[in-house]
């Protein structure tokens, strides 16, 4: 201990301090829309409270700098940003008078400086101590059920983001089930097309440069302009065929989003599907030909299981990409979690703008997680 | 018996394969011998339908290789290629089971076929048949590489310069193991290279190609005593014709009854060891053994030196 | 080839005629309208909106590259090296952080405006140019270090003469796709009040002009596909002697 100082660790100390200090811990509104007063950490807790989370930042620090065991590293990281997860929910409820609905009590600077310092240094060690793909999974696993539960005890409901929650409960779970299911639905119909789209490429060389170039195009218009421009035609669509507006197709709302995201989702799986397939090995193929498969039958037993990891690749790239993007679709009204930011947005409220960011940043992280543990698994051939 | 009748294949304006015939004896082997380019490994495919001739046709037991879908012959004819071709993401043990599962062969035949074959190849089940590709080394691979192809049982293999990739110690071994392979099986092997010294090592008979033609198809002694072509004997070799020469034939088969107080030969050596072991003995003959040991009888330095030139 | 650089030569042309006088465009627009609504866009002046995005654009991408470039050139040498794994891992996280949540966040933070939207694009920039100076650096071929350094030359002079140069096709992609990707982010800027073409795609969809839309969507699509060509031949004049993967 203390053999080297942690070049990482030190900076992260310092920069923590350096918020605890100088910026404030808590801001509070007297509602939602006025800027609200800084508070710092001493000011809102008693004592002893205070001093015991001021410790856990302090064994963070000294540990970061000091200690290069991983695992003592990760425990310290979890240790701070559970004291400081708790503090800052101590402070919700020590500042709102009994009975008050209107005041509101933000995280501030801090809170946040701190927060990001600690996840640093807890994904730092994470990093270190290389888990498996199953490992990795048990802990994204472990971090969004300790997350919930703690939302769910009540703990942290005198924060202005939980108020807000509060306020719109219902209609955060319609628009987190909205959400999520026009990310994974897009990428359903996408990947149903563009697979056997990539093998087509794949087989087609002169036709793969036209192909991949078009889908390209569609990559560079911007996400609302596509969303907007497809929704004439599927307006025009609903007005000429009853039926389709039976079945939910519009002009406005989900179906222009769900049909922009299922063209900008082709592009990657297509692209990818026809990298996989070119970086499978000739000898492989040129043998399972000599040995007497069909055609159909080396494409689906040797060709697309080792194309498979890059395959997934694309899958996952599309998928956190969907999630950003459906964010763009409550501006034509196709709801989901972007309603919550632009609203936030709209009436300068930035409890609500997290309010839909933060489980946004979420769904996507989690994506990435376990979609990359995926392709780890499915690669048989490395193992 | 594999008949090859005027096999040509073009390409646009170049001939790759120019009126090929010859007839392949069964239980054999036979390698077709060749610089790169001269379209050996296009005849070798044009057998097994990997590529489709332009004219001519193949013959194996009297039926014409076009008389059922390719897909099909390939999987009685086994094929082993440079590289190998393993497929990564399965074991070594459903490596070697894919002919016989596209066969549809019971899961206990397959099974029994798979333990078979990699205890013939020296390779521990226990240990391997659950192993990937990617945890062996080149010389496992290769021999894996082989056990797939003659998974099924077939009358035919065929393999594209199997040894290239192997280093020269491997290389020897492998190249014995694939003659105790065929004297085990009765396999038609039809085994192309661009290395003379594995023809003549392993060829009952040689077909030497250049520009998609075949120029002499012999066997091994008659392209070292009767060349047809000034090519065949560059390939063969002029500067030590006498001593591939000798390399043909056997310490046993050449051993006159009697003894000899020079060094003791193995009767399955050629005569260019024997001879070298002579030499540095200083003696003058030697003394040819079985494998067990018991004396065979003598080979005098005349005797070699005989056997040296063209009969 | 030859289609492609036609193909590219309308475009511009068409892109800069519209931009100039856009209501000689209006019969081609007009059949979108409903209502006798207006055809062209005539809330501002088209030009200077598209100049004002391109502009927080290339600010933003300028920025970016100071920094990301500075710092991967940091992260590389022997002193930074602590930091090296923990910026792999930054820019995985990086990579799935929705660009449109860095603007949501941003804005409350800093306030409406240019300002937040070249924050966030700055920041959202940051990652490809970041991730590809630590790839382009560290897989200079280990021959060519090792013969400058027995040449005598120092770590600056390798850095300088040496390593950026060769690193150099892979930091220009980096740059390329960050200013793709931010020409459409921008997009989304204009929900804050920033000046681009953003501000023609939402009052078309306020009001339910597809024309509106279908101008600001093909404006900003041209300049992203004009920008990345331009780069594209950037490169290959800037990096002709320099073999690229």
């Amino acid at each position: 201990m203390f053999a080297r100082i942690d070049r990482l660790g030190a900076l992260l100390s310092a920069a923590g301090a350096a918020a605890l200090l100088w910026l404030p811990f808590v801001v509070v509104k007297a509602n939602r829309i006025v800027p609200g007063e800084p508070r710092a950490l001493f000011e809102v807790l008693p004592g002893a409270a205070a001093l015991g989370c001021a410790a856990a930042l302090l064994l963070a620090a000294v540990v970061a700098v000091g200690v290069p065991s991983a695992r003592v590293r990760l425990a310290a990281a979890v240790i701070g940003i559970s004291a400081l997860a708790l503090a800052v929910a101590a402070a919700g409820t020590a500042l709102t008078p009994v009975g008050n609905k209107v005041v509101r009590i933000a995280a501030g600077a801090a809170f946040w400086v701190l927060l990001v310092c600690l996840g640093l240094m807890a994904t730092d060690a994470i990093t270190r101590l290389r888990p498996g793909p199953l490992r990795r999974i048990l802990f994204l696993l472990i971090f969004l059920g300790v997350s919930v539960l703690a939302l769910a005890s009540g703990l942290f409901d005198h924060l202005s983001v939980m108020r807000e929650y509060a306020v719109n409960a219902a209609r955060f779970a319609h628009e987190l089930r909205q959400h999520i299911l026009l990310a994974l639905g897009s990428l359903g119909a996408a990947a149903v097309v563009g697979l056997p789209l990539g093998v087509f490429c794949y087989r087609a060389p002169r036709l793969r440069e036209g192909i991949l170039g078009t889908l390209n195009v569609i990559q560079t218009i911007p996400a609302i302009a596509l969303f907007g421009i497809l929704m004439a035609p599927l307006g025009a669509l609903a007005a000429a065929v009853p039926l389709a507006e039976r079945f939910g197709i519009r002009g406005i709302g989900a179906a222009p989003a769900a049909l922009a995201l299922f063209l900008y989702s082709l592009l990657p799986i297509v692209a990818n599907t026809v990298l996989g397939l070119r970086r499978v090995s000739r000898a492989a193929v040129e043998a399972a030909r000599g040995m007497g498969m069909t055609n159909t039958q080396v494409l689906v037993r040797i060709e697309l299981p080792l194309a498979l990891p890059v395959i997934l690749t694309g899958i996952r790239v599309v998928l956190v990409q969907n999630i950003g993007m459906v964010t763009v679709a409550a501006l034509i009204g196709g709801g989901g979690l972007g309603t919550f930011v632009f609203q936030g947005i709209g009436q300068t409220a930035i409890d609500l703008v997290l309010l839909g960011a933060i489980p946004i940043v979420v769904l996507a992280f989690s994506a990435a997680v376990i979609l990359d543990a995926l392709v780890e698994v499915m690669d048989r051939a490395k193992r | 018996m594999i008949a090859v009748e005027n096999l040509t294949k073009r390409y646009g304006a170049a001939t790759v394969v120019n009126d090929v015939s010859m007839l392949i004896e069964s239980n054999s082997i036979t390698v077709i011998v060749g610089t790169s380019g001269s379209g050996k490994s296009t005849l070798l495919r044009m057998i097994n339908r990997l590529i489709e001739p332009s004219a001519g046709q193949v013959l194996i037991e009297g039926k014409d290789t076009r008389a059922e879908p390719a897909h099909l012959l390939r999987r009685r004819i086994g094929y082993v290629i440079q590289g190998n071709g393993l497929f990564p993401h399965r074991t070594v043990a459903e490596n070697i089971a894919t002919v016989p599962r596209l066969l549809r062969w019971s899961s206990a035949r397959v099974a029994a076929r798979v333990d078979e074959l990699l205890r013939v190849f020296q390779l521990d089940p226990g240990a391997y048949a659950q192993a990937f590709p990617h945890q062996l080394s080149g010389g496992q691979q290769q021999r894996v590489g082989v056990a797939r192809a003659l998974a099924a049982e077939p009358a035919v293999l065929l393999m594209d310069e199997p040894f290239g990739a192997l280093d020269p110690i491997i290389r020897a071994k492998a190249q014995e193991d694939l003659l105790d392979i065929q004297r085990r099986f009765g396999t038609t092997i039809v085994l192309v290279t661009h290395d003379m010294d594995e023809a003549f090592l392993l060829g009952d008979r040689v077909a030497v190609m250049s520009q998609g033609r075949v120029l002499q198809y012999d066997r091994p002694t008659a392209l070292l005593t009767r060349p047809t072509d000034p090519f065949v004997s560059r390939m063969t070799g002029l500067a030590d014709r006498a001593m591939r020469l000798l390399s043909l034939t056997t310490a046993g088969e050449v051993a006159a009854p009697g003894g000899s107080s020079g060094p003791q030969v193995p009767a399955a050596a050629s005569l260019r060891d024997a001879l070298s072991e002579i030499l540095w003995s200083g003696a003058d003959s030697a003394l040819v053994v079985d494998a067990d040991g018991t004396p065979r009888g003598h080979l005098t330095l005349a005797a070699i030196l005989a056997h040296g030139r063209p009969a | 080839m030859r289609i492609a650089s036609a193909l590219r030569f309308i475009a511009l042309a068409l892109l800069v005629a519209f931009l100039l006088v856009p209501q000689k465009f209006a019969p081609v627009f007009a059949p979108l309208t409903q209502f006798g609504a207006p055809a062209i866009y005539d809330q501002g002046n088209l030009l200077s909106l598209a100049l004002a995005h391109l502009g927080t654009v290339c600010v933003a991408a300028a920025a970016s590259t100071v920094v990301a470039v500075g710092l991967g050139v940091l992260v590389t040498r022997p002193a930074g090296r602590e930091f090296l794994p923990l910026s792999r891992t930054l820019v995985n996280i990086g990579q799935t952080f929705p660009p449109v949540a860095v603007l949501a966040v941003t804005v409350p933070l800093i306030g409406f405006g240019e300002k937040p939207t070249l924050i966030a694009l700055f920041a959202y920039g940051l990652l490809p140019i970041f991730e590809n100076t630590i790839v382009g650096l560290q897989t200079t071929p280990p021959a060519v270090l090792e013969a400058a350094s027995g040449m005598g030359m120092s770590a600056r002079q390798r850095l300088l003469s040496v390593e950026l140069p060769l690193a150099m096709p892979l930091i220009l992609e980096g740059i390329r796709l960050s200013l793709v990707i931010n020409v459409g982010t921008a997009t989304i800027g204009s929900t804050v009040a920033a000046k681009g073409m953003g501000e023609v795609i939402i009052a078309g969809l306020l009001s339910n002009n597809t024309a509106f839309v279908l101008q600001g969507g093909l404006v900003t699509a041209l300049m992203a596909v004009l920008l990345y060509e331009g780069m594209v031949a950037f490169e290959r004049r800037v990096c002709r002697t320099v073999q690229s993967e």
